[in-house]
């Protein structure tokens, strides 16, 4: 049933997509029509994987260090007053900055291969991974508390068997948001600096007037992303408390 | 298991300088339930907190002791209206959560036996989701019973139950914790009259001690004697509200 709607919501777009194409007579470097685009796609499928797989390197690197950082981070915020004094306004403002304006400056600083691409989905996600993991650290039920206080539970004994597994679910959701961001945290780096991966095609497909090369690499890029949301979505459910 | 002690706390408590509650004296009778009857908002459960040295909230003064001087709040057991099972853990990690909180060797036999009395044999790897709210409450009273200690104090435990799960849980408590010091917060006075060996009604005005019926706790549910305390404690609460 789900696959069936699935099937039902492609079609759909591909039909206002065609439509489009064919009511304004728009021409193939402009505005490619599906089946153009799935040809092209089909002409280039290997150029499309090579670029792809780097992509999909970068992003999944991208994601295990920043989920990785994301969680010390938190449980060091969690864990120390002075941290969070120290800590916390700093990852506050570097959230309102905008990561795309940094983007140059890491290719300037790691150079343009893999390194500044990995940096730039580890600073996207980094945040989101953070903050929700943190605030589930912070919002333990007071009534658990208690009880452990009665127990005479030190500190590190209370932080492992209940605050962590009560903010699972909270570092779950910061890991699907993170899922999202990551491969756009990646393509941000490509465009700014790069001779490999999905971005890197897109860019250089769009400056050859390439138009449909340039939507069968994005379109591969978002079933990437989709699938990536799936499989975290998927890996995370028993964090989630969805599965028992 | 040090043998329970007599159990007296005396004092004021305020919150920002309002008078929670005025001086009073609380006195626990050694191995006996003692049931605390008050509506909301008087500071029954300030009291409770108190004694098992949990934040309150409230500015306390005064003592809480021993009768035999040794600390008190290092000896209690909890236990509250939210039965407060930890969701991801298994009924029987639950139980023996007092030994895993503080890194010692957990003990299996007393555990099951524990687990069995409370009749949940059956549901031993189960997760608290998957469990009746009495069977949570159960679970809840075993995990008390792990901890042992000589002074028990319930947090309205039963409230949340249907009227014949808490009366069959009111019979296994009485049984279960016979021979500690219990100190019962209820706002029911049914459950007062059923359980109390002495009975206290905590208002406004101060704390009331009132007589319990003469038959042995836990008292049947329809025991003429039960049921006229239980009018008269819901007298006096009305008499002391606002």
């Amino acid at each position: 049933m789900k696959s069936l709607s699935v099937l039902a919501a492609t079609l759909f777009a591909l039909a206002i997509w065609q439509g489009i194409v064919t009511l304004t007579g728009l021409p193939k470097f402009i505005l490619p029509g599906p089946a153009v685009v799935a040809e092209t796609w089909w002409q280039n499928r290997w150029l499309i994987a090579e670029h792809a797989w780097i992509t999909a390197i970068e992003v999944i690197i991208g994601l295990a260090c920043g989920t990785l950082l994301g969680v010390v981070t938190a449980l060091q915020l969690a864990n120390s007053r002075v941290a969070r004094v120290l800590v916390q306004p700093m990852l506050v403002f570097t959230q309102a900055l905008p990561v795309f304006a940094l983007a140059p400056l890491l290719t300037l600083w790691l150079g343009y291969g893999l390194l500044s691409k990995v940096a730039m989905a580890v600073l996207i996600i980094y945040f989101p991974i953070t903050s929700s993991f943190f605030d589930g650290l912070m919002r333990t039920p007071q009534g658990y508390l208690d009880l452990a206080r009665t127990m005479q539970a030190g500190k590190r004994a209370v932080l492992w068997h209940i605050r962590i597994p009560a903010a699972l679910p909270s570092l779950a959701s910061g890991m699907r948001l993170a899922a999202v961001y990551a491969p756009i945290g990646a393509v941000i780096g490509e465009w700014v600096g790069s001779s490999q991966g999905l971005g890197y095609l897109m860019l250089l497909a769009n400056g050859r007037a390439k138009t449909d090369l340039m939507f069968a690499a994005m379109l591969t890029l978002g079933v990437f992303s989709i699938l990536l949301h799936m499989i975290v979505r998927r890996a995370t459910a028993r964090m989630a408390g969805e599965v028992r | 298991m040090t043998p329970a002690p007599d159990l007296t706390i005396s004092g004021t408590a305020t919150i920002d300088g309002a008078i929670l509650f005025a001086p009073l004296t609380l006195t626990l009778d050694a191995g006996a339930w003692t049931c605390l009857l008050g509506g909301s908002g008087v500071g029954k459960t300030t009291v409770l907190r108190l004694i098992a040295g949990l934040e309150t909230g409230a500015e306390f003064s005064g003592r809480i002791t021993a009768s035999d001087g040794q600390p008190v709040s290092d000896r209690v057991a909890y236990m509250a209206q939210d039965d407060l099972l930890l969701p991801w853990a298994s009924v029987a990690q639950n139980v023996s959560l007092g030994a895993r909180l503080r890194g010692e060797k957990v003990d299996l036999d007393r555990r099951d036996r524990l687990i069995e009395r409370m009749r949940l044999q059956d549901h031993m790897t189960k997760k608290p989701p998957e469990l009746s709210g009495g069977q949570r409450q159960r679970v809840a009273l075993a995990r008390t019973l792990m901890e042992d200690r000589p002074i028990v104090l319930l947090d309205e435990p039963f409230s949340a139950l249907d009227a014949r799960t808490r009366a069959d849980m009111q019979d296994l408590a009485a049984e279960a914790l016979k021979g500690r010091t219990v100190l019962l917060v209820t706002h029911d006075p049914g459950e007062a009259a059923r359980l109390g060996q002495s009975i206290v009604v905590m208002t406004q005005h101060g704390l009331t001690p009132c007589d319990p019926p003469v038959a042995p706790a836990p008292r049947s549910v329809d025991d003429l004697q039960t049921l006229e305390t239980q009018g008269a404690l819901l007298r006096l609460l009305r008499e002391g509200g606002v």
